[in-house]
This record gives structure tokens, C-alpha cells and sequence, in this order.
């Protein structure tokens, strides 16, 4: 798989999220607390806007999700599904962390980052 | 069956009443209806009226539902009233000459406000107060004003209805009342002296066992003065422009009387239990007839006639055997209520009585000779049991051993929240709503059958509480009850992570001293949070200490917008609006302000609240923007905080020709005193330099109206979803007392206020509403006051701009870049296009041809 190396992982806010390209498409990245670090695409699909890096994290049951900061719904981290409306998802990336470094692969094969247009 | 003709003579609401049930239950289409209306509108809440005055339109107090007026057996004929009946050939005669014929001919035509004949009643600025008309009259009047006193003459319900208006349009208020108390009908003389001491504790003159000889004009032929002809303490009279009548009403029967049908002694339409006159085709309803020999100033009787009418027209026998005559209202912030055998007057009736003279507390319930039934009673300044009481009365067997335990304070508490009464099990039959003769047991049974969880489904299901709203308190009890005996809990919880509505977690996180997220989620909720609870605690913690908001843990709380310190757009651009306090701006901070929007290709607008918004700036671009604008001494504006906005000001006193007081320097000195503190919603505030109000402040949070001795202010405005207008609070205070005010209303706000609870449904909310509010902040009722003048003090000792303070920490302006992996690269889906000179993001067609390759594109500035 095609690494990308996209920030120690000290660079992280714990609960937070931040952007970063991987090969060409918007990444949003994630530590949740002191635990795992996740990616999705950073696009939300329904304000059709690259946003969600700067979401709120949080929980819904016991699921771990980001708030698109423009409407405030829920995407799943680990799966991508949209909590407030089904049928919508968002694609999710692997990532790895070793030596204090994060990486993040291309988009599983559910979707490919989508581009606004 | 050919259709019948129906007219009907006022469309107010007894004769609005009588149209939708005819057109209801009519299903057959026997009649056709022709309503002929005095008024140019259709029927509206006379009973809300006053509503008029604190923000309600003509819109909002209309009781015909959209789509009504089409109905095509129904025609409404507005400012045509009738001029004569002909019974004989069964048709009337309206103003402008045209002749209805009919079958069935309803009266509904109400009653008139009575103007006692006082020499010189006819003068200019001498008002009723009845119509929406009256009240623009009224308000004119108010304007217009020059000795700013305002003077009722009747201190019945109506008249201190009035009153309350007078005082909320600006004016110096008095009543007059020829009887030795007020509202003499409803309440008895210890009544009627608790009532008083709350009225003149407004700052409303009380004139009891007074005279009014004459009314003076002056050369103009306005209303000048009052002369007395009998004053208590010998007052001559008052200097006084505007003038409004209130001393009863007189059913409006000349159309009967002209007819020849059979008129009350003192007025009314005469009607037997069909509400038919001795005409068999001609009905009478409302406060335009007299039933059982008597006339009912109520919109309940009038209704329930209403329904006789249309049950009898569809060949019902359905009959009017008399009405309640109870009554609750919160006049001027205090609760009255009169129900039932409110004097004692029947046999052997047992009146117990409670009163509390510091609280403003006066009770007394009667009983039957057996003391086993409630007849009635008397509640001025707490009615919280009304609702309970009302529904006992008749209701054999529901009093308990002992009947004091009824009108005593909740628990031996110090009142407020045990009111509804909740500890006494109410019989099905007992009526909830007499506007609209609800039971209890239908109230009951529409939560059950409809699974009803709030308030508005039971309006919708049964009707209760959609006339003058007096039950409502009461639906939201049985509510309550019902569901809690479902086993569905009716919840405060914040979110699914706490179980404490805001208020409580305030009172936590002050009480403990909670300084993190992690520590009160880990002691006092479960989970991650959400974006609902991280934004109300990090609310919460900066409202306490004030720390700068980005530091450490509470970086992760923020909402996008306090995060980037800017309010994110569709676009995921966002939009920068520095403090302009007071709406006050140099030359040279325009010229920069100006530069900087050229050089950042930033859209650029005039805001709502006198400020300037630049629009489009990318998050790379936040920190450059910012750092010129703070060199220049710029601050942010908290456009995107819950928090304090804007304090909008007029040129005041120092420019304008009528200012009385210095408008511009006070609403500056209140922005850079509140600025940044964080609360439940956002603050508004505005400072006007006259009673003309050029800033508007009756429309905010905080309203300042300058007077010739001082100030007066205003609380719990807003525009938004549901406008209100704010409501005066206090009058003519000097500077410090204001500031005082303003400072401790606040800090209770933002200590108990809901998320998202702007002022106004904030003040709604507390039992007590505004009078409450003045209790706590100015009588020092809860003893809290010492706390809250501290809070603010620390707030504003400790206040820091947070734009200076992020360009100095190189960790928080960390954030401030697209992508982690390639700081310099901006958001290549960010696309502008120009419209009038100025940049605004692309639309969807737009936008695809331009990353195509075109290149009208507004690009990033080097
Ligand atoms: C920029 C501005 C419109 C303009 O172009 O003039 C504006 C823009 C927004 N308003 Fe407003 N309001 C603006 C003046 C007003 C005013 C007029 C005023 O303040 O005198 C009102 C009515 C007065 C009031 O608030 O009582 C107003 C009532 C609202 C409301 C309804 C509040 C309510 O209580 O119902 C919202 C929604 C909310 O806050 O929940 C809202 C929300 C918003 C938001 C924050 C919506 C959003 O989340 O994106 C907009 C963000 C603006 C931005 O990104 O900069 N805005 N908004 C005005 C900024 C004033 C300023 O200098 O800070
Ligand atoms: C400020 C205020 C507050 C009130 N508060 C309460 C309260 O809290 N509780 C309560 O129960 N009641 C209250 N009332 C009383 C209540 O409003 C009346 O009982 C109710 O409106 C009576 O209805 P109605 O249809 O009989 O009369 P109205 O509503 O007065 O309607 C009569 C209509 O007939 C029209 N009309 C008259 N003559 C003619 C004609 N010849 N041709 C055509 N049209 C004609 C009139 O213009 C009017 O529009 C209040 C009244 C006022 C003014
Ligand atoms: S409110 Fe009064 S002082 Fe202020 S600008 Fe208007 S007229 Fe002048
Ligand atoms: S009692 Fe008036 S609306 Fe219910």
C-alpha cells in the first residue's frame, strides 16, 4: 500500500482533527483522546464543502464520530456511514502509526475521496 | 335541501366561534354563512390584545387560520357593519346600503367601552382600549407625548391591562379608581391591598376612592390635566396628555333595541337557553346578550353560546345554563386569580384566608358549610394553585383534612415552584380549560390515545389552552403526571453524555471549582461528549474563569467557529468582523479595515449590528488578517461566541438636536465591558440618546433608553425566529445603578439560562418572569447578588483579546492551515467568482466550469 506520511503524531491535538492531502485527495485525520488515530475523506458530502477536519469529535451510543461543523451531522470514523441520513457516506482511509509518525493510505475501496463539484 | 342563509352581525370572536363550529359539524352544508363585520379585519384575540404592544403583530393575534375566509359557503364582509334589521322581511341593511336577506340572523356585535361623562372626555389624546385600532391611537398618543404621563381611569382587570401598556410605551402611569380598591369585582379588600402594593412597587401611581371632576385641554384641544373632584390625601389632580377609559363595558344591543326585541335592564340582548331572542329566527351570543339575566364580560361564556347556536341551527337542542366567571391573570408581572364563589356569598361558607404582606402574598379559598367542597377563592401574587383550585370547585369530596394545606406554600418552602398543586388528585370531570371546557379526563385520555409528549399536541388534540392561556400551566402539570405514570421520562439532560440540564452543570462546575472537560464527564457523565455538551462546557468553564479559550484540553470543546475564532461559511471559508464598540469608527481604522479586505480579496459588508463583516478569507489567511488588524488596535468582535455582540448606539446627545444623555459613550463604555463574556446564547444590546430610539434598544437583550433624569432600561428583547420587544425593567436610573443591573441580570443569566435560551424565553421560563428577575437582581431575594457582582468584576478584570492572544502562542495558530502535510497549499475547491466588484463563492454551474480551467478566479493574494 502507498504510505503517505502525513504528521508526527505530537502534531495531533488529542480530540481534534486536522487536514492533509493524500496523493491528491482531502484527508481529515483524527486522535481520538489519547487512543487511535483515524481518517476519513475530509469532504462533507451534504454541505458539499471540505470541513470536516474541523469538526467537533465525539460519541454517539458508543460509536466514535465527527460533527460536520456546517450542520452538525454525525459521520461514523471507523465505518464513514452518516448517522443522520443512511444512504450517506463518506470514504475512509487506513492509518498507521509507528515511530511517532502517522501514515495514511489511499480510501478503501467504498469510495474514492470525492471531489466538489 | 336548498341551503339556508345564515348572517351573522360581527366577526369578533364569539361570532368567529360560532363560524368554524357551523362549518365544522355542518357536514351536510345547510347553511350558507354571511358574516357582516364592523372591523376592517377578521376576527382576532381581543382577550392577547395587549400582546399588541409587547411585539405580537396584527398577523399574530388573528384567529382565522390561513385558507378559512375561502371557504365557498362562507363570506366574510369586512367594515360593513349593519345599520338596521328587518325583521319582517327577514333581512339587514348595511352601511354602505346593501340588504342581506336571511333565514337565521346571529347578533354577535360584543359590547362598547364605557366612557363615564367626565366634561371633556372628547379631548384630543383621551383613548378606549378595545380594538387594534385603539391601541395605535394609543400609541400615537404615547409619541406624541409631552408631559410623558399617562393616566387609566378605572382600576378593574382591563384598566391595569391598560395601565401595564402605558408603562411599556414609555410613560409616567396612573390609575384611577372611584372604588376603595382595585379590581373590585374580582378581589376582596385584603386583595385588593396586596394588589396595590405590587402596582405601586412598579413605580404606577394608585388613585382608590377618587373622583375625576373634569379633564382639561389645552389650546390645541389635547388633554392637558385631570382634575380630581375627591382624593384620598386631597391631590387637586395630574398634569397628564395621554388618557385612556377602562370603566366597563355596554353590550352593543341598538340593533335589538331598534327592532323591537326585548333589551336587559342595563343593556344586553335578552335570549333564553337557545340563545334565541323573542324573534324565533334572530340569535343573540357574547358579551352583546344577557342570558339568565345576566351578561358575561367573558370570551368563555361567549364561545360556549356559540356552540349553542351552531348545534341548534343543525337542529340540536344543546342549551347555555350559565358560565364560570373565574379568572386568572398576570397583570403587570403579578399573578391574580378569582374563581367560584370568590365573596363567600353562599350560605354558611367558610372562607380560610393566608397572607404574606412581605412576599406580596394574599390567599383565600372558600369553603362549604360542611368544608368538604371548594367553592371558591381569591389568589393575588402567587396563583399557582388557580388551575387546581378552579378544577375542585363543585367537585364533592376533594378537599383534603386539612383545607389550609391548599393555599399554604409548597412544602413550608419560600414559594415559586410548589404551585401547580400537583399533590391533589384531580377528578376526571374537573373542567382544565374553561376557555374551551376541557376536562381533565380528555386532557387525559388525548396523551394517552395520541401519545402526546408536549404541550402543543395537547392545544392541537383538544383545544385547551389556545384562548388566554391561563391553563397552560396546568396542561404542562397533567403532562407531567400522565407521562410520569407511563414510565416516559419527561428529561432536562443536556445530551446523552449528561443527565444535568446547562444550569445544573454551571452550579457543578462552580460549586467544585471543575477546572477540564475530562474531570466532569469522568465524575459526572459518561462517554466522549458531543458537539452538544463540549460547546456548553466550554461555555461554561470560560463564563467562570475566563481563561483564554484555545488553551490545552478546551481547544477540543470549541465549536468550529471559536475554534478558528471566525464564523465558518458554506464554502468553508470564513468571515472576519472586528469590534467596532458602540459602532464607533476612526478614519484610519476604515482605511485599514479597507485595505485589508482589498488584500485579501475578501467580500465586504455593512452588518445588522452596525459593525463590519469581511467574508471569503481562507483559514491560512486568519492569522495574517488578524495580525494587521490588531497592530492597527483592533479586537475581535466574537461574531462567532456566544457571547456579547453588539452594544449598537445612535449619535446621542452629543450630535442630535433631541438627545437628552450621551448614547455613544455609554453603549462603548457597556461593549468593552461585557465584551468576550461568554453565555448561554448570544447578547444584544443598544443604547438609544431619546425616547425616539433610533438604536432600537427596545429590540435587544439589554435596552438603554435615555431619559431627561437618567436612564431607563429594558430587559429580554430580541429579532430572530420569534421578535420580541423588551420589557421595561426599571426607570430613570443614574449610570451606576444601571451598569449594577445590567451586570447582575447577565451573570444570572448565564448562571441558569438554558443552552440556546436567548433572554427573553429565559425570563418566560422563570415562575415569576420578570418580577422575579427584579426580586433576585435588585431586592436581592436569593442573596446571590454579592456572588454576581463578583463574577462580573473577575470577568472583566481578567478579560483578554483572544486574536492577540493566539497570534502570540505559536502551538494555537498551529491550527490555522488546510492540509497538515502542505502548510502552504490553500483548499483548491475554494472558488470565488466576482459580483459587483467583489468576490462571492462560485455556484454549482459555476463552479465546474472554473476548475475546468477558466479564470474569472478571485486567486489568494500573495
Ligand atoms: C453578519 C450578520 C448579517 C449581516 O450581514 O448583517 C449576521 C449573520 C449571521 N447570523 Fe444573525 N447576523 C447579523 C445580525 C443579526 C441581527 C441584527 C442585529 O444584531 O441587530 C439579528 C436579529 C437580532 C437578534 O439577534 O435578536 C440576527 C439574528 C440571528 C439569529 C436569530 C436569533 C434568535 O434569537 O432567534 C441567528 C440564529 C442563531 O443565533 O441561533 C443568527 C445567526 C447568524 C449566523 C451566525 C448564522 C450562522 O451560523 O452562520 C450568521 C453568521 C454571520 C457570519 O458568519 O459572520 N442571527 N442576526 C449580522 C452580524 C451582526 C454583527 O455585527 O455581529
Ligand atoms: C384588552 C382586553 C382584554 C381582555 N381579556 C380577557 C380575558 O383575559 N379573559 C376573558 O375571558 N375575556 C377578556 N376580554 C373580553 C373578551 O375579549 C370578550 O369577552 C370577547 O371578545 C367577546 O366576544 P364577542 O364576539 O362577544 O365581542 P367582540 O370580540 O367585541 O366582537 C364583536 C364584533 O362585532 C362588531 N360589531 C358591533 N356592532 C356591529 C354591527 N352593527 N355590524 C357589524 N359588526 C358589528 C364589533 O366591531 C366587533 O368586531 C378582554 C377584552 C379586552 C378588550
Ligand atoms: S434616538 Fe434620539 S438622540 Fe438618538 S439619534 Fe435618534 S433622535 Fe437622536
Ligand atoms: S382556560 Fe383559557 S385557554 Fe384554557
Amino acid at each position: 500500500m502507498n504510505w503517505t506520511d502525513v504528521c508526527a503524531l505530537a502534531d495531533l491535538t488529542p480530540d481534534r482533527g486536522v487536514g492533509a492531502l493524500v496523493d491528491g485527495a482531502q484527508v481529515a485525520v483524527f486522535r481520538l483522546g489519547d487512543g487511535p488515530v483515524l481518517a476519513v475523506g475530509n469532504t462533507d458530502p451534504i454541505a458539499r464543502a471540505n470541513v470536516l477536519c474541523r469538526g467537533l469529535v465525539g460519541s454517539r451510543g458508543d460509536r466514535a464520530v465527527v460533527f460536520s461543523p456546517l450542520h452538525k451531522q454525525a459521520f461514523d470514523l471507523v465505518t464513514g456511514v452518516c448517522l443522520d441520513a443512511e444512504d450517506v457516506r463518506i470514504p475512509v482511509h487506513p492509518v498507521e502509526v509507528r515511530a511517532g509518525r502517522v501514515f495514511v493510505g489511499p480510501a478503501g475501496a467504498a469510495g474514492a475521496a470525492r471531489r466538489i463539484v | 335541501m336548498s341551503a339556508r342563509s345564515l348572517v351573522v352581525v360581527g366577526h369578533g370572536m364569539v361570532g368567529h366561534r360560532l363560524c368554524q363550529a357551523l362549518r365544522e359539524r355542518d357536514a351536510g352544508s345547510v347553511w350558507d354563512v354571511t358574516v357582516l363585520a364592523e372591523e376592517p379585519r377578521p376576527a382576532y384575540d381581543r382577550v392577547g390584545l395587549s400582546a399588541y404592544f409587547t411585539g405580537s403583530t396584527a398577523d399574530d393575534l388573528s384567529l382565522v387560520a390561513a385558507g378559512f375566509l375561502d371557504h365557498p359557503r362562507l363570506r366574510v364582509r369586512l367594515g360593513e357593519p349593519v345599520v338596521a334589521v328587518d325583521r319582517a322581511g327577514r333581512s339587514v341593511r348595511t352601511a354602505p346600503g346593501h340588504t342581506y336577506r336571511y333565514d337565521a340572523l346571529v347578533l354577535a356585535t360584543g359590547s362598547y367601552p364605557f366612557v363615564p361623562p367626565v366634561p371633556g372626555r372628547e379631548a384630543a389624546g383621551c383613548h378606549v382600549y378595545r380594538t387594534i385600532e385603539d391601541l395605535d391611537a394609543i400609541s400615537a398618543s404615547a409619541r406624541s407625548s409631552r408631559t410623558g404621563t399617562g393616566v387609566v381611569i378605572g382600576g378593574g382587570l382591563l384598566g391595569l391591562e391598560a395601565a401595564n401598556a402605558l408603562r411599556s410605551l414609555g410613560l409616567t402611569t396612573h390609575v384611577v379608581e372611584f372604588a376603595p380598591r382595585l379590581m373590585p369585582a374580582q378581589v376582596d379588600d385584603a386583595g385588593g391591598q396586596t394588589l396595590r402594593a405590587h402596582v405601586t412597587g412598579l413605580g404606577i401611581g394608585v388613585h382608590t376612592a377618587t373622583v375625576t371632576e373634569r379633564i382639561e385641554a389645552d389650546a390645541d384641544g389635547r388633554v392637558a390635566r385631570l382634575v380630581f373632584g375627591r382624593h384620598p390625601e386631597g391631590l387637586t389632580g395630574l398634569d397628564a396628555d395621554v388618557v385612556v377609559f377602562s370603566a366597563g363595558i355596554r353590550p352593543r344591543d341598538e340593533l335589538a333595541r331598534e327592532s323591537g326585541l326585548a333589551v336587559g335592564e342595563r343593556g344586553g340582548v335578552v335570549v333564553d337557553e337557545g340563545c334565541r331572542t323573542g324573534d324565533e329566527h334572530v340569535y343573540a351570543i357574547g358579551e352583546c346578550a344577557v342570558a339568565g339575566g345576566r351578561v358575561y364580560g367573558l370570551v368563555a361564556p361567549g364561545y360556549a353560546m356559540a356552540e349553542v347556536v351552531a348545534d341548534r341551527l343543525l337542529g340540536g337542542a344543546a342549551s347555555f345554563t350559565g358560565a364560570d366567571m373565574s379568572t386568572k391573570l398576570k397583570l403587570l408581572g403579578v399573578d391574580v386569580a378569582s374563581f367560584g364563589d370568590a365573596f363567600a356569598a353562599t350560605p354558611g361558607a367558610l372562607p380560610i384566608t393566608f397572607a404574606d404582606p412581605v412576599a406580596g402574598v394574599y390567599k383565600k379559598l372558600v369553603l362549604s358549610d360542611d368544608a368538604a367542597s371548594v367553592l371558591g377563592g381569591i389568589l393575588v401574587g402567587d396563583a399557582g394553585e388557580y388551575g387546581t383550585l378552579r378544577a375542585l370547585v363543585g367537585a364533592a369530596g376533594a378537599v383534603p383534612d386539612d383545607p389550609a394545606q391548599l393555599i399554604l406554600p409548597a412544602g413550608g418552602g419560600s414559594g415559586g415552584s410548589g404551585g401547580s398543586g400537583a399533590g391533589v388528585a384531580l377528578p376526571a370531570q374537573a373542567q382544565i380549560c374553561s376557555c374551551n371546557n376541557v376536562t381533565h379526563g380528555q386532557i387525559c385520555a388525548a396523551i394517552g390515545d395520541h401519545g402526546l409528549t408536549d404541550v402543543a399536541g395537547i392545544k392541537g388534540c383538544t383545544n385547551a389552552g389556545t384562548s388566554c392561556a391561563s391553563c397552560v400551566p396546568m396542561l404542562r402539570t397533567i403532562l407531567g403526571q400522565q407521562l410520569a405514570a407511563a414510565g416516559v421520562e419527561v428529561s432536562t439532560a443536556l445530551c446523552e453524555h449528561f443527565d444535568h440540564s446547562r444550569a445544573e452543570l454551571f452550579e457543578l462546575v462552580r460549586v467544585r471549582g471543575i477546572t477540564t472537560f475530562s474531570q466532569l464527564v469522568a465524575e459526572h457523565g459518561r462517554g466522549r461528549g458531543c458537539e452538544v455538551c463540549r460547546p456548553v462546557v466550554a461555555s461554561i468553564l470560560a463564563s467562570i474563569h475566563n481563561e483564554y479559550i484555545l488553551e490545552g484540553e478546551r481547544a477540543a470543546l470549541q465549536d468550529t467557529n471559536d475554534h478558528m475564532l471566525a464564523n465558518i461559511q458554506k464554502d468553508g471559508t470564513y468571515s472576519v468582523i472586528p469590534r467596532l464598540p458602540g459602532g464607533e469608527v476612526t478614519p484610519e481604522a476604515l482605511i485599514l479595515i479597507g485595505e485589508v479586505a482589498r488584500d485579501f480579496r475578501l467580500y465586504t459588508k455593512i452588518t445588522g449590528g452596525q459593525r463590519i463583516d469581511l467574508l471569503g478569507a481562507r483559514v491560512e489567511d486568519l492569522p495574517k488578517i488578524w495580525q494587521r488588524l490588531t497592530d492597527a488596535g483592533l479586537e475581535s468582535g466574537h461574531a462567532y461566541g456566544k457571547s456579547l455582540r453588539t452594544v449598537k448606539s445612535c449619535v446621542g446627545e452629543t450630535w442630535c438636536r433631541y438627545g437628552v444623555q450621551d448614547s455613544t459613550t455609554l453603549a462603548i463604555d457597556l461593549e468593552l465591558r461585557y465584551r468576550g463574556l461568554r453565555s448561554p446564547h448570544k447578547i444584544k444590546m443598544a443604547v438609544s440618546g431619546c425616547a425616539r430610539e433610533c438604536a432600537e434598544a427596545r429590540s435587544k437583550d439589554v435596552g438603554v433608553i435615555a431619559t431627561d433624569l437618567g436612564w431607563n432600561l429594558y430587559l429580554g428583547g430580541n429579532g430572530g425566529f420569534r421578535p420580541r420587544h423588551a420589557e421595561l425593567f426599571a426607570a430613570d436610573l443614574d449610570t451606576e445603578t444601571l451598569v449594577r443591573h445590567i451586570d447582575r441580570f447577565l451573570m444570572f443569566y448565564v448562571r441558569t439560562a438554558d443552552r440556546l435560551q436567548r433572554t427573553a424565553p429565559w425570563i418566560e421560563g422563570l415562575d415569576g418572569g420578570l418580577a422575579h428577575v427584579r426580586a433576585v437582581i435588585v431586592e436581592d431575594s436569593l442573596g446571590i447578588c454579592a456572588e454576581l457582582d463578583a463574577a462580573m468584576a473577575h470577568h472583566v478584570d481578567t478579560y483578554r483579546d483572544e486574536w492577540k492572544a493566539t497570534l502570540a502562542d505559536p502551538v494555537a495558530l498551529r491550527r490555522f492551515t488546510s492540509f497538515v502535510n502542505a502548510p502552504d497549499t490553500s483548499d483548491p475547491d475554494i472558488v470565488h467568482v466576482l459580483e459587483r466588484g467583489q468576490p462571492r463563492p462560485a455556484r454549482d454551474g459555476e463552479r465546474a466550469a472554473l476548475i475546468a480551467g477558466t479564470t474569472t478566479v478571485t486567486g489568494r493574494s500573495a
